[in-house]
């Protein structure tokens, strides 16, 4: 037993070490990413990790290794749990035999998502068990309780944390990580693996049978519990449990859903104690219908009531807020506090040095009229250099783009996708448009890494989640193989060559491949290479603010001239593009 | 009723926010004081405002609401005016001195405010201004100017200095130890006021 000072994320990963961990798949996203990236930084190492191409593909690897008796743990983003949703709802059906734990981290207020969607519905969807931690504390018991419950029920457990608890540190008292390793074995059962339509009819039976002690235990292990104080109650779930605790009054009774599905004799225990209820949780109200279900006298408020709201985050000021609609006072006020008007936005920005800066400039320099799809990664950021104009989900830019162009779209269509998500879910958006004959140029950003999330390695890396060096595939190979007859691979750094690449495409027609090929900035940094700053000769500058609409961090204005701040990465496309000639590299004249 | 004393940190991504939140949860840790902490993920050094919340003593959640924070440690004079309103009024501000113009201002022609504007915004509150990358550059480099600026908001902070020296040698790379020492005793020793 140790207190250490850790964040949600570590202690997670520390749960799963505790756990005897023997298998750990994923693709990176945030909030979710640094579990598996402590994973495989561990120093002594006796477990598989991988980041997989794709959600799908990392659960069916997790999925098969707890067919194998293995514990395995897979790891996702509320978004990417939809990519792996069709193997979810399946394998509720064959069970597992060792493990099985799914890591589906959401975002209230989709501080770095796309939507907010609620992954409890994918529980109750696919009928299997859900952990909801409310504190960091909780979230390592829990996700170490969570090996043992799939094995005890045979169902994968759905690990649920959320923002504020992946990326919230606290004090957390750790226990001892485990040494015990199973070696991977396959028990032949095809009336358990096989879902063809005669064994799944038996399966789904079985799923069902399993429901009523699943709640019972649910209960029984303390994950759903309450206190009775008064004849109102407050019931709260996650993370909001403890924003509720912080300001709930000692005459107030209260329950913390941690675990679904919800025992409704014990849910209807509760609340018919009581003459008024109120129902605290963030995104979908799962907790309020099942109290709404229940409820035959009690008065019910929540987000159906209009007294908590559905989108965002909650936080104390929040609840007390809450509390105070439905009649409830809370322990503490929180005056209103409104920030300060009309400060200079400060949105996160592509680096300096970036090259998809470069790529962005070039591509609305050549097709001034184009349409430009794009896709989840940094380079969603090139909305404010105006090079972004859809963005849905990971892999959707080819297809947006092909969409567009067969409705009938005339106007230039130019995607961009990173060489991760290319991998991820871009490729048979590829071969599809072009075995259907459309006119189109994609843009493949290749940084050679998922550096959003933390510089996570893909298979065009060249080096394993385990540190292990492996053959980085070729994307210029993949693309020929989808059919792509104008394949080109470009420095972004380059731009005449850029700028005339991107010409000869647009002279073409069907579907053109451009490859700006340029590791992240962060990452070559990182591995030591240096390139000499630039600066702007003050005599030359004219101060015409080309340089400034190029958007990068490093390009400053004082009196009235463009200032390179030490920010410089020295890629020195900006250098190219000063119609005065007046930057150039730092000690040259 | 109030049980933690709230820090909110801010500044711009980059800046080393995160960093010297660690050091002040690894003193409470060095002194057994429970602690709660939220950060911003994923902007590092993408150049965003970023902001990370330090509740010493806290037992619930890690959010600091707004209106209600001991402490406002600002690593970028702008900043400390975009996230003022978590302080009540007359509360605690140590903010860096100077303040980096966001590429927003030239992408969309905004105006940039000037020092004194901004200072008069900050009007209302106990404000100490630290010229950071003079102080950092004294310690002997200027990617100190965290610590710089820990150091000089740790009188304000209850927290012991020895904890939070202990935690700045834990956190920091090895290396840089000594020039971080440096750096907070610098930071700690700055004139009040502003």
């Amino acid at each position: 037993m140790a207190t250490r000072y850790l964040l949600g994320n570590e202690a997670i990963a520390h749960g799963c070490l505790e756990a005897n961990i023997d298998f750990a798949s994923g693709y990176p996203g945030t909030p979710s990413s640094e579990v598996i990236d402590i994973l495989r930084s561990q120093g002594e190492r006796s477990f598989y990790v991988e980041w997989s191409t794709n959600e799908k593909v990392a659960y069916e690897n997790a999925l098969a290794a707890a067919w194998c008796t293995a514990r395995a743990l897979f790891t996702t983003k509320h978004v990417g749990l939809n990519v792996a949703a069709d193997p979810l709802m399946t394998s509720a059906y064959t069970g597992v035999t060792g493990g099985l734990v799914v890591l589906s981290a959401d975002d209230p207020f989709a501080h770095s998502s796309q939507n907010e969607q609620d992954t409890r519905c994918y529980a109750h969807f696919a009928r299997v068990p859900c952990l909801d931690p409310a504190t960091v504390q909780e979230a390592h018991d829990m996700i170490r309780d969570a090996f043992a419950l799939s094995e005890e029920f045979n169902l994968p457990v759905i690990f649920r944390p959320t923002t504020r608890i992946c990326h919230s540190k606290s004090d957390v008292t750790l226990g001892e990580v485990g040494q015990e390793h199973r070696k991977g074995m396959f028990r032949r059962d095809p009336k358990q693996y096989v879902v063809i339509p005669a064994h799944t009819r038996v399966l789904h039976v079985k799923l069902n049978e399993k429901q009523q002690g699943i709640k019972k235990r649910l209960v029984e292990l303390g994950y759903n519990h309450a206190e009775i104080r008064g004849t109102t109650g407050i019931i709260a779930s996650g993370v909001a449990a403890s924003y509720v605790q912080e300001v709930i009054p000692d005459d107030i009774s209260f329950a913390k859903v941690g675990a679904y599905p919800i025992d409704e004799d014990w849910l209807r225990g509760f609340v018919e104690r009581h003459t008024r209820v109120l129902v605290v949780e963030e995104l979908a109200p799962v907790v309020e219908e099942a109290v709404r279900r229940v409820a035959t006298a009690a008065e019910v408020y929540g987000k159906l009531s209009g007294t908590v709201p559905f989108e965002g985050e909650l936080s104390p000021a929040g609840v007390a807020l809450a509390m105070e609609k439905a009649g409830f006072a809370p322990t503490k006020s929180f005056p209103p506090a409104s920030p300060v008007e009309g400060i200079p936005p400060r949105p996160p920005i592509l680096c300096a040095g970036c090259m998809h800066r470069s790529a962005f400039y070039a591509m609305r320099k050549v097709f001034k009229d184009g349409i430009f799809p794009s896709d989840i990664g940094c380079y969603t950021l090139g909305l404010q250099l105006g090079g972004v104009d859809t963005t849905i989900c990971m892999g959707a830019s080819i297809t947006v783009g092909s969409g567009m162009k067969q409705s009938g779209e005339e106007r230039d269509v130019v995607c961009t996708i990173g060489d991760s998500t290319f991998l991820h879910t871009g490729i048979p958006g590829l071969l599809n448009a072009v075995y259907n004959g459309a006119d189109m140029t994609v843009v493949i950003l290749d940084n050679r890494i998922t550096a959003m999330t933390g510089h996570q390695p893909n298979p065009n890396t060249g080096v394993t989640a385990m540190g292990e060096e492996s053959t980085p595939i070729s994307l210029d190979a993949i693309c020929r193989a989808c059919g792509v007859a104008f394949v080109e691979t470009v420095d972004p750094y380059d731009l005449p060559m850029l700028l005339s690449t991107f010409r000869q495409a647009k002279e073409k027609s069907g579907v053109k491949v451009i490859i700006a090929k340029q590791p992240c900035v962060i990452s070559a940094r990182r591995a030591g290479m240096k390139r000499k700053p630039y600066a702007v000769d003050t005599d030359r500058c004219t101060g015409c603010g080309v340089c400034r609409s190029f958007g990068c961090p490093a390009i400053a204005f004082v009196d009235e001239k463009a200032f390179v701040t030490e920010l410089c990465a020295g890629c020195g496309v900006c250098a190219d593009i000063c119609p005065a000639g007046a930057i150039r590299k730092e000690g040259r004249r | 009723m109030k049980d933690s004393f709230d820090i909110l940190i801010v500044g711009i991504g980059g800046q080393g926010t995160v960093l010297a939140s660690n050091v002040l949860g690894e003193a409470c840790i060095a002194e057994g004081k429970p602690v709660r902490s939220a950060e911003t993920h994923g902007m590092a050094q993408r150049g965003g405002s970023v902001e990370s919340h330090v509740r010493i003593g806290a037992e619930h959640g890690s959010l600091i609401a707004p209106g209600t924070a001991d402490l406002l440690i600002a690593f970028d004079l702008l900043e400390a005016l975009r996230y003022r309103h978590y302080l009540p009024e007359g509360g605690r501000v140590v903010t860096n001195s100077r303040f980096v113009p966001p590429t927003s201002v030239y992408m969309q022609n905004l105006q940039i405010p000037d020092e004194s504007e901004i200072l008069t915004g900050l009007a209302g509150l106990s404000v100490t201004c630290v010229d950071a990358a003079a102080l950092a550059a004294e310690a002997g480099s200027t990617l100190a100017q965290n610590i710089v600026m820990l150091g000089a908001a740790s009188v304000d902070i209850p927290l012991s200095p020895e904890a939070l020296l202990e935690a700045v040698r834990k956190c920091v790379p090895k290396k840089t130890i000594e020039i971080n020492e440096k750096a907070f005793r610098i930071g700690r020793s700055t004139d009040r006021g502003c």
